[in-house]
């Protein structure tokens, strides 16, 4: 498919450009600059003359394109932010999680991971996609980050360490942080009390 | 033995970086016995598997 004949599938365009605003907006988190960038990609995308066999192809294409543009905006502003700082949010989901387990440092009963039934099923269901959304904004903005890089734009750990200039240390603490809040909301908010581990 | 809490930090780096073998020894021993731990770690890889997918673009493995 060509840029031109996308230009004229309207309705796939509009789902598509929800698809990357999605993208975009969760990991920059802002709404404006997601917005900027998605209209850049797709831009790129329409005026280019490379042919695909279908769709998904033109959608791994716009999201390669789109990918580059929100490293870059994270590179540019990743220069004015502090990763390394721990914010009172960050504070709080360490607390939680230090109160997941005793004193002597195995699981507290009540807090001990539940069995999630089919998780797969939860994949298919629209209404678990936006709880995972809910799940990402909730995590404080340098952990997001930091996971988003790792998760989404598929960066390896030590170019992530290198890209926001902290230790490798520091970013697998970050990373296990933010993976532990992430389930801990998705429990609590789709999974449910669920059978507890005996 | 490891702990929950170390085990649950070994889990997360094991995506990120390759365990040494003493480490994924301590691992397997620990993930036999624990069913907290090895819930965990089901956990923390249906999330990886829900990251992909929003990589993919798609809200699904049907699309
Ligand atoms: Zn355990």
């Amino acid at each position: 498919m060509s840029g031109g004949r996308l230009q004229q599938d309207a309705p796939y365009l509009a789902e598509l450009r929800r698809d990357l605003l999605r993208f975009a907006s969760l990991q920059l988190r802002d709404d404006q600059l997601a917005e900027d960038v998605v209209q850049e990609a797709l831009m790129a995308a329409l005026a280019g003359e490379e042919d695909f066999s279908g769709r998904s192809a033109m959608k791994t294409w716009v999201f390669a394109i789109l990918r580059n543009k929100i490293v870059d905006a994270i590179r540019q502003r990743s220069r004015s932010i502090n990763v390394s700082s721990l914010s009172p949010e960050d504070d709080s989901l360490d607390q939680a999680f230090e109160a997941l387990f005793e004193p002597n440092a195995h699981w507290q009963p009540e807090s001990r991971p539940r069995a999630w039934g089919d998780p797969e099923e939860a994949l298919h269901q629209e209404q678990f996609w936006a709880v995972f959304d809910a799940c990402l904004k909730h995590l404080p903005d340098n952990t997001a980050r930091v996971f988003m890089m790792r998760e989404f734009l598929e960066f390896e750990t030590n170019e992530v360490c290198v890209e926001l200039n902290i230790t490798s240390s520091n970013c697998h603490v970050i990373l296990h942080r933010a993976r532990n809040g992430l389930r801990r909301c998705l429990e609590q908010t789709w999974f449910g009390p669920g059978e507890r581990a005996c | 033995m490891l702990t929950c809490k170390e085990i649950t930090r070994l889990l997360s780096e094991s995506q990120d970086r390759k365990l040494k073998m003493a480490e994924q020894m301590r691992l397997k021993m620990h993930l036999a016995v624990c069913e907290g731990c090895s819930r965990y770690k089901q956990q923390l890889n249906f999330i990886r598997r829900a990251c992909r997918i929003v990589v993919g673009g798609g809200n699904g493995p049907g699309e």
